[in-house]
């Protein structure tokens, strides 16, 4: 099948997104893949599902991405043969997600390089797969020993430090193995999945109301774009259209997101190059906008805000003239801040040429969000795909091709700045009427995608409704899936003390992973 | 530098008054060591460890060293290894892939050791248990903080903020009124 064909031979699901979905055989699935990946496409995401209780074996699902939209694919699996080909060949940031898919639903990417179990450690038998429905979830098995192997490098002077999971700052815990000469990393490798608590399986004992709760609990940092994701997919399933304040209510939330998380970032990464100033002023304009939030919307991090067929909150022409005033402080500020930042020389001695990721590299590997945008894939669904309201805003995407940490702080810069703007355009215009239209029961077998813009990238829900307005099984997907990997080769060559730095750089979520 | 200091100028002292200590946190039957506590009085060193959150108490965590709570200047400071540590922050639930490493950074404190539970989901298990599990646990992750270690103080909230996080921790250090009265 040529990939012009799939949106008039597919259907096109109902909702915001521009996404088709289509089940296909495994010579379309291998080739759509291909010509996606030839076309300078990109992979968002692949999970499996089991769906032995309709007499259909296992079905294997990607989420791929090309500049018409998304296309997703439903590959069916023979509960006899659980395989389906490997395509972290064409997608590198595949691996992980096919050793997920192994780990909890044991299907098998057939060819693939990397056959380690990935987010299984030893809290389950490598023959038990949690996604199975025949699994109880509450079941617990005798911890096995964690007998992962590292790839080992070896020669004169080559040593390793391994790092984690307990990390030394208030951090998320992973394990990092570097191997080194010297203070020079020759190469680390990351081992995540310490978070693993089973929140895809706890989905699948949820109806689709009880879901939104846990969605925005995925990753607390991006409980927003979680949500609205979350939301879109059910609003697809059921055909629901939300009110039009309600999406313009919901982007003010999600861009307040992205403003409190770059300016933590910003702070952060001034610490990390001994700016401590820089630290002590961002965040108190993070804090600004935290108890602004609190102040109107009843939550400093806007958790359980954005809910299915609306949102949960309100704003008045009080509450606008106070977040407009606030905003205007926080610009001045950010001037100032971005001017000395710009020129403190030792600070910018530690940003520049630092963790430097080419744009060849990023595209090969497949960096996405805001550290592809920094090395040059400019992709930000904001402006490619809008939903309203971005649709009548321009979203002016920042991108810049050097890489390093210096790029990735003047994204981060740029796009606190585009959010400002964003909210005062949406502020200024603010559509009248409801905050929440009804959602209807979902039906059965339905599949409904959620694909939102966060913080740190495209956000994935995708939902396969269940019985009785249930969840069948639930994948939400983080673009550190695709990143983590390519954190590994941005640190290679530098020093070990620039690696806090780098990976604050990127900032990538560690429950959003391990699930 | 001139700038650095205009804008610190600028900006002035942002520290508030910080909340007082909230004896409610404390578990039950969890009886603190009054007599080594005064010993401890405010200059306490704490070793936080995520065993399995979202990542939402650990940003109310980090508010705590903005100036406006400032936690530093109460004498109270986060420390990288749990060898300096007083007081061990956890956040959870507790995942099965985190429950050794848990215990090892619990293991490695010198005694006295405080333990403090933060959120709703260190202090029951939270959104991430199933209801028909009553302590939380399944197949990736033994539920509440208490059901891998001991704890002194329970700090719900999802997250708690930083006020509340202040009131738990400063709970944990102070002796109780009823205590001192005996």
């Amino acid at each position: 099948m040529k990939l012009e064909e799939f949106t008039s031979r597919f259907n096109k699901l109902p909702g915001a997104m521009p996404i088709w979905h289509g089940i296909v055989d495994v010579a379309q699935f291998r080739s759509l893949c291909e010509q996606v990946k030839h076309d300078g496409g990109k992979l968002v995401a692949l999970w499996g599902s089991d769906e032995s209780a309709s007499g259909a074996g296992y079905a294997l699902h990607v989420a791929l991405v090309t500049a018409a939209g998304m296309l997703c694919l439903t590959l069916p699996v023979s509960a006899e043969r659980p395989a389906y080909p490997d395509i972290s060949d064409l997608f590198p940031g595949a691996g992980r997600m096919q050793r997920a898919v192994v780990d909890l639903l044991g299907l098998h990417a057939t060819g693939a390089d990397d056959q380690r179990k990935w987010l299984r450690h030893g809290s389950w038998p490598g023959n038990a797969h949690p996604l199975r429905k025949n699994f109880d979830g509450n079941s617990v098995s005798k911890t096995e020993t964690d007998a992962y192997p590292f790839i080992t490098v070896s020669g004169d002077g080559v040593h390793e430090i391994p790092v984690g999971p307990v990390h030394a700052g208030t951090i998320e815990p992973g394990h990092f193995r570097f191997s080194i000469i010297g203070d020079r990393v020759l190469r680390l490798e990351e081992r995540l999945g310490y978070k693993h608590k089973g929140i895809e399986k706890r989905f699948e004992s949820m109806t689709l109301e009880q879901g939104a709760k846990l969605a925005g609990r995925i990753s607390g940092d991006s409980t927003v774009a979680y949500a609205w994701a979350y939301a879109q997919a059910v609003e697809s399933v059921t055909a629901t259209a939300p009110p039009p304040r309600a999406l313009a209510l919901r982007a003010v939330l999600l861009e307040l997101e992205r403003i409190h998380n770059h300016l933590g970032d910003l702070g952060y990464l001034g610490n990390d190059v001994a700016l401590s100033f820089g630290f002590s002023q961002f965040w108190i304009l993070k804090e600004d906008v935290l108890r602004l939030n609190g102040e109107l919307f009843g939550h400093r991090y806007l958790m359980d805000r954005v809910v299915p067929g609306g949102v949960a909150c309100d704003l008045d022409h009080r509450d606008i003239e106070r977040m407009l005033q606030l905003f205007d402080h926080l610009e001045q500020e950010i001037r100032i801040l971005k001017d000395i930042y710009d020129e403190h020389a030792g600070a910018q001695d530690r940003f520049l040429t630092t963790g430097r990721v080419t744009p060849d590299l990023a595209a090969q590997l497949g960096l996405t969000g805001l550290p592809g945008r920094a090395s040059g894939q400019a992709w930000d669904m904001r402006a490619q795909f809008p939903c309203t309201p971005y649709d009548q805003l321009e979203v002016r995407m920042a991108t810049h091709r050097n890489g390093d940490v210096a790029a990735r702080v003047i994204v981060r810069f740029e796009e606190v700045m585009e959010s400002l703007r964003l909210i005062r355009l949406i502020l200024a215009e603010l559509p009248a009427g409801a905050l929440r239209a009804t959602v209807t029961a979902a039906p059965e077998h339905a599949l409904g995608i959620g694909w939102v813009e966060g913080w740190r990238g495209e956000i994935l829900v995708a939902l396969h409704t269940g019985k009785n307005n249930g969840i069948h099984r639930l994948h939400p997907h983080d673009p550190s899936w695709q990143n983590w990997p390519v954190l590994e080769h941005a640190i290679i060559g530098n020093i070990v003390p620039d690696f806090p730095l780098i990976n604050k750089s990127f900032n990538l979520s560690y429950c959003g992973v391990d699930l | 530098m001139y700038q650095i200091i205009r804008q610190i100028l600028k900006t002035g002292i942002k520290t508030e008054t910080p909340p007082q200590p909230d004896h409610a946190l404390r578990v039950d039957g969890q009886q603190l060591q009054e007599k080594i506590l005064r010993h401890i009085g405010r200059a306490l060193a704490i070793r936080h460890v995520d065993a399995g959150s979202c990542n939402g108490c650990e940003l109310e965590i980090h508010a705590l060293n903005n100036a406006y709570y400032n936690i530093e200047g109460l004498g109270i400071k986060f420390v990288a290894s749990p060898r300096h540590a007083d007081m061990l922050l956890v956040t959870g639930p507790v995942s099965r892939h985190m429950e050794t490493a848990l215990k090892r950074t619990y293991d490695a404190m010198p005694e006295p050791r405080l333990v403090v539970a933060v959120g709703d989901c260190g202090c029951t298990g939270g959104i991430f248990s199933s209801a028909n599990s009553p302590g939380g646990e399944n197949y990736a992750s033994c539920g509440k903080i208490s059901n891998v270690i001991p704890v002194d103080v329970a700090i719900p909230g999802c997250p708690p903020t930083p006020v509340a996080l202040l009131q738990g921790i400063l709970a944990a250090v102070s002796v109780s009124t009823k205590s001192e009265n005996t």
